[in-house]
């Protein structure tokens, strides 16, 4: 039997292959050499054979048949074999094969070999790929060997105790002793390894973690290490473009920054060196700002101090204009993870979060997009809201879900009018209509339908949005629903937002019905469609006939659900019509199940939302009563007047358009008017057709600001601004902060002032008050005081702090005269 | 938790030239990852990042020359450091083989593996010393058997 071909000879004859059958081929048939040398149990060629088998493995083909030959080439005396072996073992074998705990013993073996080489083959085989069970059986050998002086073998056996102790976690408690000096080593090698053992440890369990900060010391010692290695000089060994040994350094500062989480002294010890490495690491080369960015997360994750904090920040905000993706793309996850707990800190780099979301690269997009989210509030909606709706249109599909549900919720959240809010979901139906999530059509169709006033607009343009396109079914069912609903004011034109359009009876059956029939259309969307066309025989006058007809036809569709449908509307026109009218009369205002702020009784859209609806609109007095009652109960007081606006006359100008005249149609003495249109008119109010920027350019000066609360840990400042332009207007913002221990959530703060005033608030940035004085709510309030008269304000605050709910109710008295004067 | 989860060398054609797992997966997962992660990478193009989100993970790769390197890391990882692991490997090959290419690569993928080992084990960094690495694998060279002595000695 001659010799089977090198390893290298097969190689190149393999290459030479010039197709994939040809390659096979060869394969084969040196598989089969393979396998009858195997077979005869040659001892000499298994060492080149199992190498070949390895490359034939690379290549994609079957080699399970070589397992028990890579134990052979274990338990030899041969170096060479056993190179090969383990090389085999670790690429073959693992836990699930039965057959791989032969290799225990082996193991066991070599892991006491006279040869340090040999124990490192066995340490590197078990720390990669051991099972539990082999675990189980050789933590002893591997623990003896952590106590070595030999630096080659510890490092190995350091980071075998750490596979050992992910794979057996009971067992963690047996390296502890071994542990004591490593930290004392001058063995970068062991130093590293030891740190890795280190942080496994004290991240499973904290009965270590509070050991190690304690009883060793760890902290001090580990700040002594980083701070030589910064201090030291060039060291060719472990230099990387000047910095020393980068990887041990952000390894040391992982395990700070375990240590130092949730405990001040331990913090406090990690400080110092913390800024300096902040303040003096070569950021020209990636592996500097590899150490910075493990710098900035252990400064964000510890207790330290603001200034370290903000160092922290403004390093991420140097990366968000770093010219390398990478960095851009590391600036914008640690931004992402902390934007909840700084806030405003990562505001201020708003306009460069959005500007990545231009970027060509599909990750920083991602997270541009997530941390965009984050960053809208009741200030910067509409600016935010452009431009995330020109990201939806551009952007991959993969975002679209998202990104359109993340619009929603925004809008649903801070929307500045109604209108705006109507806008912004059309647009989003039309640009990402097929993209949007199924639960997002119910609770649009609840949203519209709690925009009363807003009906006619809202069905005239999803009329013409679907008039053009009827592919995209979230858009379909949406509008389908609002022409069933609404189709009485499409056709009687009574649009006043926007220019109506002339349509008929059966232009809007045409729509319907082509919907109905299109091949594009889901079942779902058919049934909306069916359901509709029968709504509408009761808000229609001439077409009764052609609806009739039309359900009558689906009674014998093949989808059943239609059919089924179809047939009780049928009997509805034939033994039920009596009762018709009733049943398809217009829909009650749906109770609201989200709120992401005070929207029950104070305003945050700027809008009057009564809580209930009945089903005629009411005569406008009664509108804010209820509403007024309620807040009345609360304060208790006569002579104090409820935040809402009341209702004046409506005019097609006035709903919300681009108006600047902040105080047109507003009835100035504050007594309700009764409203001849039957729609609940929305006040003209402050925020309507105001550009997002800040909102007073005219700033009247210096108005000094008060403290409207102060008690048990939450104070609440206001601060003043007044426009030149308009002086009956103050706008106060108020912030409050929270310098107990506990944070404070689910804060809601309610206002109240006298008759002659008129109040109006705008949605709190958040409803959590952070410890510690480490981030305040803010809210705007708006003042209308035509009448400039003293400035009084009854204040009513709810929160949840330390488990417990808490409510109070404070007068304000001590406004500056310049307030109001 | 931190590790790497396993490396893929890859040419420009999508042969594969080495593969490293550091967890337990069944051969059939681990071909159909490789072809998933092959086909990503290869699909993207230079203006983008050294990062991609994968299922839990992060892909990172970099090319050199010919050849791809990636590695899988955790979610929470530092990824500009597993960049300077990557490269401290590359510069491994290269101080052991002179200027490294990946014809060395692939007709001594088990050298390769060696100095992989001898660099990383379980998914973390063993040596931060370039010296002493590579030192390691020729010591280890070393020790190897000549022709005689491999036929000269038993087996067992």
């Amino acid at each position: 039997m001659p010799a089977p071909i090198r390893l290298r000879e097969l190689i190149r004859t393999i290459r030479t292959a010039r197709t994939q059958a040809e390659e096979r081929e060869m394969i084969q048939k040196e598989c089969a050499a393979i396998r009858s040398s195997f077979r005869e149990e040659d001892n000499t060629y298994r060492c080149r054979n199992v190498a070949k088998l390895l490359y034939m493995h690379m290549l994609g083909y079957p080699a399970h048949f070589g397992q028990l030959e890579c134990l052979k080439l274990i338990a030899s005396q041969k170096f060479t074999d056993k190179r090969i072996g383990y090389l085999g073992a670790m690429l073959l074998l693992d836990e699930r094969q039965d057959v791989h705990l032969l290799m225990t013993n082996c193991i066991k073996n070599d892991l006491n070999h006279s040869t340090q080489y040999v124990q490192g083959l066995a340490l590197c085989t078990l720390g990669c790929m051991g099972s539990s069970e082999m675990c189980r059986d050789l933590a002893g050998e591997v623990e003896k060997l952590l106590k070595t002086s030999n630096s080659y073998l510890r490092k190995k056996a350091a980071l075998c105790a750490v596979h050992v102790i992910r794979k057996v976690p009971e067992l963690m408690e047996m390296f502890l002793p071994a542990t004591k000096n490593l930290l004392n080593e001058k063995n970068h090698g062991v130093l590293h390894t030891s740190v890795v053992l280190l942080t496994e440890m004290c991240e499973r369990s904290p009965d270590m973690l509070a050991h190690f900060r304690k009883n060793e010391k760890l902290v001090p010692q580990l700040v002594r290490i980083l701070k030589n290695l910064i201090m030291s000089g060039y060291s060719p060994e472990h230099d990387v473009s000047g910095i020393s040994d980068p990887f041990l350094q952000v390894r040391i500062l992982r395990l700070l920054r375990i240590l130092g989480r949730n405990d001040d002294d331990s913090s406090e010890a990690m400080n110092d060196i913390l800024a300096q490495v902040a303040t003096n690491t070569e950021t020209s080369k990636n592996v500097g700002n590899a150490i910075l960015y493990e710098t900035v997360l252990t400064i964000m994750d510890i207790k330290s101090e603001s200034g370290l904090r903000v160092l922290a920040i403004n390093i991420l905000g140097r990366f968000l204009l770093n010219n390398d993706k990478n960095i851009r793309y590391v600036a914008l996850t640690s931004l992402l993870k902390t934007v909840q707990t700084d806030h405003n800190a990562v505001q201020r780099h708003r306009s460069t979060i959005v500007d990545c979301l231009k970027d060509l690269d599909v990750s920083i997009k991602r997270r541009a997009m997530e941390l965009s989210f984050a960053l809208v509030n009741g200030n910067n909606v509409r600016g935010m809201m452009k431009e995330l709706l020109y990201f939806l249109d551009s952007c991959e599909p993969e975002f679209k879900a998202d990104c359109a549900s993340g619009i929603f919720l925004a809008a649903e959240k801070y929307a500045p009018s109604k209108r705006w809010h109507i806008d912004t979901i059309m647009r989003v139906l039309t640009t990402a209509g097929s993209y949007v999530r199924d639960d997002a059509v119910p609770n649009l169709i609840q949203l519209i339908t709690n925009s009363v006033e807003m009906h006619a607009y809202t069905v005239q343009r999803l009329y013409k949005a679907i008039l053009g396109d009827y592919s995209q079914q979230p858009l379909v069912q949406v509008a389908s629903w609002c022409i069933g609903e609404y189709g009485d004011l499409l056709v009687s034109g009574q649009c006043e937002e926007e220019e109506p359009i002339q349509v008929t009876e059966d232009e809007v059956l045409d729509i319907l019905e082509s919907v109905l029939i299109s091949n594009m259309s889901a079942s779902v969307t058919r049934g909306y469609a069916l359901t509709a066309i029968m709504k509408l025989s009761t808000r229609f006058t001439c077409t009764v006939n052609r609806i009739k007809k039309v359900v009558s036809i689906y009674g014998s569709s093949i989808d059943v659900e239609l059919q089924q449908r179809a047939v009780e509307y049928n009997a509805l026109f034939k033994k039920y019509d009596h009762m018709r009218p009733a049943l398809l009369e217009r829909m009650p205002v749906m109770e609201k199940v989200t709120t992401n702020g005070p929207t029950e009784i104070v305003q945050t859209n700027g809008e009057t939302e009564p809580a209930v609806l009945e089903t005629k609109p009411p005569p406008s007095g009664l509108q804010p009563a209820s509403q007024a009652n309620d807040l009345l109960d609360l304060l208790g007081g006569s002579d104090i007047t409820p935040v809402i606006p009341t209702a004046p006359t409506s005019k097609p100008a006035s709903a919300g358009g681009e108006l600047l005249d902040l105080l047109g149609d507003l009835n100035l003495t504050g007594s309700p008017v009764s409203a001849p249109a039957p729609q609940i008119a929305q006040p003209p109010f402050l925020l309507d057709g105001l550009p997002s920027q800040p909102l007073f350019n005219d700033i009247a000066a210096g108005i000094p600001s008060i403290t409207a609360y102060n008690k048990n840990g939450l104070k609440i400042d206001f601060t003043f601004e007044r426009s030149n332009t308009n002086p009956s207007v103050t706008v106060i913002t108020i912030q409050a902060s929270n310098s107990t221990e506990l944070d404070m959530t689910d804060f809601v703060f309610q206002a109240a002032v006298p008759k002659t005033f008129q109040l109006q608030l705008l949605s709190p940035s958040s409803s959590v008050i952070p410890a510690f004085n480490s981030g305040t709510i803010t809210q705007v309030i708006k003042v209308l005081n035509p009448q400039k008269q003293q400035l009084r304000m009854r204040i009513k605050l709810t929160y949840n702090h330390k488990g417990s709910a808490m409510q109070d109710l404070a007068e304000v008295n001590n406004f500056p005269p310049q307030s109001w004067q | 938790m931190w590790k790497i989860h396993f490396i893929l060398l890859f040419s420009r054609q999508g042969k594969l030239r080495l593969q490293k797992w550091y967890t337990t997966l069944p051969d059939k997962e681990k071909k159909k990852i490789i072809r998933e992660i092959v086909q990503i990478i290869l699909s993207r193009n230079q203006k983008t990042s050294s990062f991609v989100d994968w299922k839990d993970l992060k892909l990172v790769y970099k090319r050199y020359a010919s050849l791809y390197f990636c590695c899988a890391i955790e979610d929470q990882d530092n990824e500009l450091l597993t960049l300077e692991v990557v490269h401290r490997y590359v510069e491994l090959l290269d101080r052991y083989f002179g200027n490294v290419c990946e014809l060395d690569i692939i007709f001594n993928f088990e050298k390769a593996y060696f100095i992989l080992d001898e660099f990383i084990i379980g998914g973390e960094v063993q040596e931060t010393s370039k010296r002493s690495a590579v030192k390691a694998i020729e010591d280890s060279d070393m020790l190897q058997e000549t022709v005689e002595e491999y036929m000269n000695k038993p087996a067992f």
